[in-house]
């Protein structure tokens, strides 16, 4: 009977018989070598952390929201920890597009990492802006746009809550990007339809989706009796949030699922990796859990490997959307036996019935 | 860092190795291989608290109090600490041979004059921890150091007998007047500076006695090296929370980040009325909305 039931692999640690697991994947016509990236606002311009690890060998380095302009942030606290994550109001702090392609964009090209370079505007037209500034920069490898942002326009409403605002966004930094860099919408969870607003921005071409920004918080300091953060509220992020983010990715895939995800909040190990891949996303960032672990995203790829060759998975493609396949009719206990629907492979290849018994 | 051989921070596996009381705070020796060798003085490290899988995210900064580079545990470090919320209580619960993650050395230490010149080291509380090292370095270069230490009491003072082995002169103030002068350090301050004729004042401590000191060495005609204490989340430059006004070369005010521009700064050029505030002629100011 135990020879027959599938153990999710060698006991943790014993990893010596595992299979290789392709990590390659894609994000629209982007391929990259490995699932995990950098989180922007989380890894600066890469080059703090690549004292900490190769980031040549991560998926992408995705570079903190770039606006137009020099921009000082809030003033300070800008964050307070809170139960597993934190509450961040940087304020988008940065030193400008400009200083940006002059100094941090060439550095990570020239150090062989892939740039996902996000960026944020307080308008439409700074966004187009952006996008037209990025244009001839060669070397991009996607642009992420952070529509999290108010539209000064609109009287601060964030863009990414409003399917119109966020669509005529995306529609002009599609139209004003060369054709072959992705480009990605990040999206807000802070809304009650998020599937609406990734229809929407899709149909105004985005080729793929981030997700989530931060969850708008709040911290009251009990010794003060004031809010903890000069900026009053800001961003949730951390562990905290990873149930929200995982329930966001696995919406959007169920009604969209031939649109790729970068998925993303509170990825501390290999697993919680590995659950984002389940609910539909092809790859993922790594965010504030740098904070604690300069080495995370390197350790996170790794540990992803071990998991998915675990649960007999052979490529990261594989895994995508997984936990959105059909109940099995005769799923023996403990084992995951059914058919993947999308790609008739079958998860557990025979090798690996045979290491799962001697495990 | 190791990965490619560059000078720079190390991530390590530390062993507690030993933790003591020394009045209010704990003083915990570690082994952290690699990174006594490369740790200047003001340099900090930064703790992981509360294990691998800890609720508290964010590294706990804390000077280094002293390394030793060799011995029977190879490369060890000194830090000292208040037990002051979470992740310090967690950090005063340690026992030998807890491990604890560390990384560093961070930030920028402490500039040494080049010539043999006069100098003065003003601590407030546990602040007083980088000053041994500092004080070493210095008597190495044959300058003369005296001491200014300062705290709330006499149990928030640290390093008293360390401080008397290492200044020409040893100057205390306790607010409660529980040991030397009543009072705070920048009342004695201004007779220690005349009395020394001091080229460079150091000074760790809270952000109002830096203020403080900052502008009395500078009206002294001194300069001036303060350690600042911002909150910080990463510790190495990446989440930009630890950020303050300091004037640059060009005159221009920049939000700069203080675990990778400091914690160190040029007492002159910090804009200590500005702290916790964007001044209005700060690169990038006035501010809009956004996270
Ligand atoms: C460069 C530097 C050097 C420091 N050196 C020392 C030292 O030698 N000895 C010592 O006792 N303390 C030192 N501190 C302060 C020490 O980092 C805090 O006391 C400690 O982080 C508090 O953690 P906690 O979990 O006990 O408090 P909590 O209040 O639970 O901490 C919550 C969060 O706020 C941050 N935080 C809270 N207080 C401070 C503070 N005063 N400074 C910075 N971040 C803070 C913590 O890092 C954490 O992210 C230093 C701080 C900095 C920035
Ligand atoms: C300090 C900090 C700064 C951030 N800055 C940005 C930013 O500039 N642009 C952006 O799109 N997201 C930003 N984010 C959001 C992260 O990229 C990520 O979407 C979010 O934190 C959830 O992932 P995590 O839990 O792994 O951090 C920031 C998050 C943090 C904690
Ligand atoms: S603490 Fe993160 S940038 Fe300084």
């Amino acid at each position: 009977m135990t020879r027959a039931v599938i153990t999710h692999g060698p006991r943790p640690g014993v990893t010596t018989h595992l299979p290789e697991v392709d990590m390659r994947t894609s994000i629209a016509n982007l391929d990259l070598p490995s699932p995990v990236l950098t989180a922007s606002g989380c890894s600066a311009s890469g080059r703090e952390l690549d004292q900490f690890f190769d980031i040549t060998q991560i998926g992408a380095i995705v570079t903190k929201s770039i606006m137009m302009n020099a921009r000082s942030g809030r003033p300070t606290p800008r964050m307070a920890e809170t139960p597993s994550g934190m509450l961040n109001s940087i304020g988008l702090q940065g030193p400008g597009i400009d200083s940006f392609l002059d100094n941090d964009l060439p550095w990570l090209v020239a150090r062989g990492a892939r740039a996902v370079v996000s960026i944020a505007g307080g308008s439409v037209d700074e966004y187009t802006r952006l996008a037209s500034r990025l244009r001839h920069v060669s070397d991009i490898a996607a642009i992420e746009v952070n529509i999290s942002c108010p539209n000064v326009e609109s009287r601060g409403q964030v863009f990414a809550c409003d399917p119109l605002a966020a669509a005529e966004v995306i529609t002009s930094v599609r139209r004003n990007t060369a054709p072959g860099i992705p480009v990605l919408a990040k999206l807000s969870p802070d809304v009650t339809d998020i599937v609406a607003v990734a229809r929407a921005v899709v149909s105004a071409g985005a080729d793929g989706l981030s997700m989530i920004n931060t969850l708008l918080g709040m911290v009251i300091d009990t010794d003060t009796m004031r809010p903890a953060l000069a900026g009053v509220t800001g961003g949730l992020s951390g562990p905290a949030i990873r149930p929200v983010a995982v329930r966001c990715v696995y919406q959007v895939h169920a009604a969209l699922p031939h649109v790729p995800i970068l998925g993303m909040g509170g990825i501390r190990t290999g697993l919680d990796a590995l659950e984002f891949l389940l609910a539909g996303a092809s790859a993922v960032s790594v965010g504030t859990v740098t904070f604690n672990d300069p080495s995370a995203p390197a350790r996170v790829a790794r540990e992803l490997a071990v998991a998915l060759a675990e649960r007999g998975f052979d490529s990261v493609g594989a895994a995508v959307g997984y936990a959105h396949r059909l109940p099995e009719p005769h799923s023996m206990p403990g084992g995951a036996v059914a058919v993947h629907p999308e790609t008739a492979v079958p998860p557990v290849a025979d090798s690996e019935i045979a290491s799962g018994v001697e495990g | 860092m190791a990965w490619q051989g560059k000078p720079g921070p190390l991530q390590v596996t530390g062993e507690v190795l030993g933790l003591r009381r020394a009045g209010d705070y704990h003083v915990l020796t570690l082994t952290a291989p690699g990174i006594p060798e490369l740790t200047k003085p003001g340099h900090f490290v930064a703790l992981a608290v509360g294990g691998q899988s800890s609720s508290m995210l964010l590294r706990r900064a804390f000077s280094v109090h002293s390394v030793q580079s060799r011995g029977v545990y190879g490369g060890t470090l000194d830090i000292v600490f208040a037990a002051s919320g979470k992740g310090t209580e967690w950090l005063a619960k340690l026992h030998r041979s807890d491990t604890v993650d560390i990384v560093g050395p961070l930030g920028r230490p402490f500039a040494l004059p080049k010539t043999p010149v006069p100098c003065v080291l003003v601590a407030g509380g546990y602040g007083s921890a980088p000053m041994f090292m500092l004080a070493d370095a210095l008597r190495a270069r044959g300058c003369r150091v005296d001491v200014v230490l300062g705290a709330a009491t006499e149990s928030k003072l640290f390093g008293v007998l360390d401080a008397k082995r290492i200044a020409s002169t040893l100057t205390i103030t306790t607010d409660d007047g529980s040991l030397g002068e009543r009072g705070r350090v920048t009342d004695v301050l201004p007779g220690v500076l005349t009395r020394t004729d001091a080229d460079v004042v150091y000074a760790c401590g809270p952000m109002g006695m830096l203020s403080a000191v900052a502008k009395m060495a500078t009206a002294f005609g001194a300069y001036s090296q303060c350690a600042v204490e911002e909150s910080m989340a990463c510790g190495i430059g990446i989440c930009m929370t630890c950020v303050l006004p300091v004037i640059g070369d060009d005159g221009v005010t920049r939000m700069v980040r203080s675990c990778t521009d400091g914690p160190i700064f040029r007492g002159d050029r910090v804009r200590w009325d500005d702290v916790d505030t964007i001044p209005s002629d700060a690169l990038g100011a006035p501010v809009t909305k956004g996270h």
